[in-house]
């Protein structure tokens, strides 16, 4: 509303939103444009790279295996001891990574956002309560309660999984969340909405929540690369992907078994998950200096 | 001070009790016992170690005894490791995965901390940059990654370290898997330290105490360092947890014989017993520790008031 006002008050070009602003602070960091056009890259080599090798990530071949990258063959970035290529595997891994990594932070994101505006915005002795339980949560190494959930579900369906981890990951969103709406609900408009009617519900749907885009958005981007670690985390422990389904987590568990003998099983997978991890970190920090200016 | 600290650790019993309960229903809700995957097992000898081990008996009965054995330090049998209970089986591990731990975050202090000094006294130099750059990759960069990675390079090419193992007091053991815990922790201190030093070194009481003609040597290791260190104290609770985490990488990777694989076997095989100890114990660390880190912060800064 605000800024339709000022820019309807202002002469055509001096207007410039929130997010206009947002976005030229975003256009200027280096780092992130970096690292979103290389996640951008990345997330395209993985969905369609796939469908120009010839090999399938599980098809076996007799006469390729443990080919070392760049062999006399069609396996660009060769082979696992099965003769399984490496590329194919690798992007497979990617894919599932980056899934995981988006499904889990959006489950996150929802009941964080939903948990930490009604604590907030109710207060007293509900938000308490509800506070209370996600310092218990808290006070437990995030990983226990991931290696307990990953017991409740048949091993192998690893979105099912996700979306339980996604639903541990809310705690610090949470958090965030409820500090802004506990600000948030003195100001004046929400008196006006509250005066002119407006029940608690559509006050925290119309008013608090689209308020607290900004960090929200900021602490997502630096979730994804959390879950994606946990995803690996997990396959890497063998508690999460199973064969011959690859994930980037699994494959660097069996480079490092193999490292003495073909040691691009464990370069290829972990120099993609390492970039991988590197670009959401720039990106989020480069979206916390775009979305929060105070910071700096 | 002293009530605060009575209340706090008042406070640990009733969330670990809520952390017991909760895991406790959680794991026993899971599809999947501990006798399934031997497939080739009659019914009626299944319904047998069922009934040894008690798992016939109503859940909340099962409960009631679990909570009775572990009042008295009994964990209960392991499921799998069948001549082992899981007392022993932690008594084994947990030395070694204290041991290494530890060690991780001593050596995290005592390399973080003169970094961050470091890098925050040459601000915006390249030996600033260096060490910031290579801080972020440290932080990025999860165990599983680096663990091998080191491996391949120190132990493998280099031939300086094992690979992997353990004998019991062979230092030689324990350098790689201590490193490799400690990146992380070193490069997350090293970026506290420089930030709160950089801060502290713009106040008024460090401004007085240079004007006061004291040697910079003393302004900045007893003026400056000692407030700036207090963001690094209070860090040391959630790394003692993110440690705890990095063990069970660690462990896996460079075969020790911690306690942490435990917790990774016995979610795999669905040994309740073993997962439910593991978490008891691993959960009551970190509760204490973080509760330790909190006391020492409030000891610390006089600031700090409590009710």
């Amino acid at each position: 509303m605000t800024d339709q006002a000022m820019a309807a008050a202002l002469p055509a070009g001096a207007a410039r939103g929130f997010w206009a602003d947002a976005w030229r602070r975003l256009r200027r960091n280096k780092a992130a444009m970096v690292a979103a056009s290389l996640i951008v890259v990345i997330a395209l080599l993985a969905f369609i790279g796939p469908t120009f090798s010839p090999h399938a990530f599980d098809a076996i071949d007799w006469d390729h295996m443990a080919v070392p990258p760049g062999g006399p063959n069609d396996h660009w970035l060769g082979t696992d001891r099965l003769g399984r290529d490496l590329f194919v595997r690798t992007l497979v891994g990617v894919q599932i990574s980056l899934q995981i990594g988006l499904l889990a932070t959006l489950v996150s994101l929802c009941i964080g956002v939903a948990f930490g505006a009604t604590a907030g915005y109710l207060g007293g002795k509900i938000d308490n309560l509800m506070m209370r339980f996600v310092d218990i949560l808290y006070s437990l190494p995030y990983i226990f309660i991931v290696i307990i959930l990953s017991t409740l579900f048949e091993r192998g369906n690893i979105y099912v999984l996700f979306l339980a981890i996604g639903a541990v990951g809310w705690l610090t969103m949470a958090r965030i969340v409820r500090g802004q709406t506990l600000s948030l609900k003195r100001k004046e408009f929400i008196e006006a909405a509250l005066a002119s009617g407006v029940g608690t519900p559509g006050i925290l749907a119309r008013h608090i929540v689209p308020n607290v885009v900004g960090p929200v958005i900021i602490y997502a981007t630096l979730t994804i690369p959390q879950m994606i670690l946990f995803e690996s985390f997990l396959s890497f422990l063998g508690l999460g992907v199973q064969e011959p389904q690859a994930s980037l987590g699994s494959l660097i568990n069996e480079g490092a078994q193999e490292m003495e003998s073909a040691v691009w099983m464990l370069l290829v997978p972990a120099g993609f998950l390492v970039t991988l991890l590197m670009c959401f970190n720039f990106l989020g920090d480069g979206l916390r200096d775009a979305l929060d200016p105070r910071d700096r | 001070m002293l009530s605060y600290a009575l209340r706090r650790i008042a406070g640990v019993i009733p969330t670990l009790f809520i952390i017991i309960t909760l895991s406790f229903f959680v794991i026993r809700i899971a599809p999947g016992g501990p006798f399934d995957d031997e497939q080739t097992l009659p019914p009626e000898i299944k319904a047998n170690l069922e009934a040894a081990y008690g798992l016939d008996k109503p859940l909340l009965e099962q409960y009631g005894r679990y909570l009775a054995g572990l009042v008295q330090g009994d964990f209960g049998p392991s499921f799998k490791f069948k001549d082992f209970s899981v007392t022993e089986l932690i008594v084994q591990g947990l030395p070694v995965s204290l041991m290494l731990g530890l060690s991780a975050v001593l050596l995290a202090l005592l390399i973080g901390i003169p970094l961050g000094t470091l890098a925050a006294l040459r601000q915006n130099s390249p030996t600033d940059y260096g060490i910031m750059s290579v801080a972020v990759l440290g932080i990025a960069l999860p165990a599983f990654v680096t663990g091998p990675l080191f491996a391949l390079v120190f132990g493998l090419h280099l031939r300086w370290f094992p690979v992997a193992g353990w004998e019991t007091g062979e230092f030689r053991y324990l350098v790689l898997p201590v490193v490799t815990l400690a990146l992380p922790v070193i490069a997350y201190i090293a970026r506290l330290t420089r930030g709160s030093l950089l801060e502290v070194l713009r106040t008024n009481h460090v401004r007085t105490a240079r004007a006061k003609g004291l040697p910079e040597r003393r302004v900045i290791l007893k003026h400056a360092l000692r407030p700036a260190l207090l963001p690094v104290v209070s860090y040391l609770g959630p790394a003692t947890a993110f440690v705890i985490t990095g063990s069970l990488v660690v462990e896996t990777v460079f075969g020790l014989p911690g306690s942490g694989r435990y917790l990774v076997q016995g979610a795999i095989n669905r040994d309740y017993t073993l997962v439910m100890g593991m978490i008891v114990v691993y959960g009551s660390l970190t509760l204490t520790l973080n509760l330790i880190a909190d006391l020492l912060y409030g000891w610390l800064d006089p600031r700090v008031r409590y009710d």
